[in-house]
């Protein structure tokens, strides 16, 4: 009687076990090659693979693979990158949850994740606590990095931050369109929006250029006719629109309608079909937005890799996450190779220095905020075509 | 010059909400109930319309006729099954109700086609910008004030020349009185109803065609809007309702032009406060005192 329910318990001990060992997913390097020892070096990944804004979390996910591939072809210092994939369902409790489980029971010696700046924050604190490096790829809030005047030391992103968009975006209007006199028109209820105008005020006035006209207008107004009749009245040369592609396909299609010809900037919060169809075709020529990267881009470092990523996905062509998926992994593996070795702290210490690493993103230089300084692509579109412009430096 | 083109951008934003404000006007005057539903058949009416253009393949006008019946049969249906039970009901009971049947409307076409919203192609109506004396007019605005203008002139020819526009204006005047010359009041309400939400959905096509976008939750500040509109004019008053309604709409686009884009919605409310507070009874009320 009692050895039975002696192989009972043993029996539901190994049931529970088998079923905690299925959750890791089937990427797992086997508990036999912790973190930091053995021949492997495992590294975390905490992804939107579903719910909400999974396309972004499965776009990263397939650029990280690329990378990890090519790289373990080598290896680094003699070890191979075993990634560890959790899947944070869109959620920031999960994302959190998913940090914990990665830092303390798969021992990996970075995470890299969340797409999304909200799923992102919720690990910030894991990884202060654990002292255990994170790098968002797509995370663009400021404050990710940087919470109230103070550098979160664990953490970093491949991205862009917000307001430099905005900085972008005047430069190019002043060198590139040759504008005098510029009108901002912002969504006042969008703190992604406040952030990029007020860059792009401030450098378009320090390279000698006049903010003729300010306006702004609310998410889910429909009639922009009569600002933009006053904007008109004021005869700028560019306009910058920092505003999600909703509202922004109905300003361009009513400016053109009242006559207002002149070339109209963004930021990728303009990156969606829909804006196309809202717009229509021809109202969207001379408009141009800011974004990571193109993968019309003719470098030849961007061409071999949307090359390599066609042929690994069945010719499907990369999106700026896929493209930072990718730069995420050579960022973290540079940085480990810097390092020395597999030890979170060192390796925090090299991607803290990262210096002009070559990525297809762009040439990667961190700040002391733990930001990237790196160009950025600007996109012009041509009959509801996305054609890349050129590419501007900070 | 912007002072005119101003005035124009108002007129064209002003006759959406004028057809709008007729619907809520025409279901007050005859059952003293403000329905607020009703901004949600412009939304379905601009849905229907989006449908009958993409999916049938119908021109403007096919669509908008087939719109303006499919949106009479359903705010009929609206009131048989909403409204009718509740006539002798007090009239907060009703109020209430409608705001159910609004609220209804909005998280049913999202349950059923989820809240993303939805284009109308660019092509429904021959895209020109006209000039003229330095103002540039899109065609497309003339046409829609012109539709507009030939529907209201349809709905005063059928309230003051047809045998059931009649009995709107008896049944509206006195129900009981009407009751016992013999008309029919509840075929003469759901007339009202269908007629009024005819006009929300052909103010939906149009609204479709000119701005474009379209959502589930659209008919929610138009509707308000309108029925600003509505009281601004005289709520029950046909002829106020248009007034108003154009009224709004360039008040609307003066503010913006002023600079006070943010103050424009605020703005539409104060003038509902100020005619509350100094005409009650609209700009082509009629003060009637009521006998005790």
């Amino acid at each position: 009687m009692k050895t039975s329910k002696l192989a009972g318990v043993v029996l539901s001990f190994s049931l529970i076990a088998g079923a905690l060992a299925g959750c890791g997913g089937e990427k797992s390097g086997g508990s036999a090659t912790s973190g930091k020892g053995g021949d492997s070096i495992t590294v975390g990944a905490n992804l939107e693979l579903s719910g909400g804004v999974a396309s972004y979390g499965q776009s990263i996910s397939e650029g990280l693979d690329l990378a990890l591939s090519e790289i373990n072809e080598k290896g680094i210092n003699g070890k191979k990158i075993v990634l560890k994939k959790v899947d944070n369902k869109s959620e920031a409790a999960e994302a959190t949850s998913a940090a914990i489980r990665l830092a303390t029971q798969d021992k990996a010696v970075a995470i890299i994740g969340a797409a999304t700046s909200t799923n992102t924050l919720a690990q910030v604190q894991v990884a202060q606590d654990n002292k255990i490096p994170i790098i968002t790829p797509t995370g663009t809030n400021p404050a990710i990095t940087n919470k109230d005047g103070k550098v979160n030391d664990y953490v970093f992103r491949t991205c862009f931050i917000d307001p430099f968009q905005g900085t972008v975006a005047a430069n190019f209007a002043v060198e590139k369109q040759k504008s005098k006199s510029a009108a901002v028109f912002i969504d006042s209820s969008s703190d992604y929006a406040k952030g990029l105008a007020a860059a792009f005020k401030s450098s378009y006035k320090k390279k000698g250029g006049k903010i003729v006209a300010e306006e702004a207008y609310v998410a889910k107004d429909t009639d922009f006719r009569a600002t933009l009749t006053r904007i008109k009245s004021k005869n700028p040369d560019f306009i910058f629109l920092p505003g999600y592609y909703e509202e922004v396909g109905l300003i361009i299609k009513q400016a053109r309608e009242i006559g207002l010809d002149v070339p109209f900037m963004g930021g990728d919060g303009w990156d969606s079909p829909k804006l196309v169809e809202i717009a229509g075709k021809e109202a969207l020529n001379n408009t141009f937005i800011t974004n990571h990267y193109s993968s019309g881009d003719p470098e030849e470092q961007i061409q071999k890799f949307v090359e390599a990523f066609k042929t690994k996905y069945k010719g499907k062509s990369p999106d700026a996450f896929a493209a930072l998926g990718y730069d995420t992994g050579y960022y973290l593996a540079d940085a480990i190779k810097r390092a020395g070795g597999a030890d979170p702290e060192k390796i925090k210490e090299a991607l803290a220095k990262t210096k002009d690493l070559q990525l297809v993103s762009g040439n990667l230089t961190l700040d002391k905020n733990h930001d990237p300084v790196k160009s950025a692509a600007i996109l012009k579109y041509e009959n509801g075509e996305q054609k890349f412009e050129t590419k501007v430096n900070p | 010059m912007e002072l005119v083109q101003q005035l124009v951008n108002g007129i064209s934003l002003g006759s959406i909400y004028a057809l709008i404000a007729l619907g809520y006007t025409m279901v007050y005057g005859i059952v003293k109930l403000i329905n607020f539903a009703h901004g949600d058949v412009f939304m379905v009416g601009s849905f229907m319309g989006f449908y009958s253009i993409t999916i049938l393949d119908l021109s403007f006008f096919p669509a908008l006729v087939l719109t303006m019946a499919a949106c009479a049969l359903f705010g009929v249906a609206i009131e048989r099954i909403a409204y009718k039970p509740l006539r002798n009901a007090t009239r907060i009971a009703a109020l209430i109700t409608a705001i159910g049947v609004s609220l209804l409307i909005e998280y049913g076409v999202i349950y059923f086609r989820g809240a993303q919203p939805e284009a109308y192609p660019g092509d429904v109506l021959p895209k020109e910008t006209i000039s003229l004396f330095g103002l540039s007019v899109s065609s497309q605005s003339i046409f829609i004030l012109g539709v507009s203008v030939a529907l209201m002139i349809l709905l005063q020819f059928i309230v003051h020349k047809t045998k059931i526009g009649k009995a709107m204006r008896a049944v509206s005047h006195d129900a009981d009185a009407a009751r016992l010359m013999g008309i029919n009041v509840n075929n003469t309400i759901s007339a009202t109803f269908a007629i009024g939400s005819a006009l929300a959905g052909a103010a939906g096509v149009i609204f479709g065609t000119y701005y474009i976008k379209i959502e589930p939750l659209m008919g929610i500040i138009p509707g308000l809007k309108a029925f600003v509109a509505a009281v601004l004019g005289g709520i029950g008053i046909i002829p106020g309702a248009m007034v108003g309604g154009l009224l709004l709409g360039v008040i609307e686009a003066l503010v913006s032009a002023l600079g006070y884009s943010l103050w424009r919605d605020g703005a539409a409310f104060v003038v509902l406060i100020l005619i509350l507070i100094f005409l009650p009874s609209g700009l082509f009320g009629k003060n009637v005192r009521e006998k005790v």
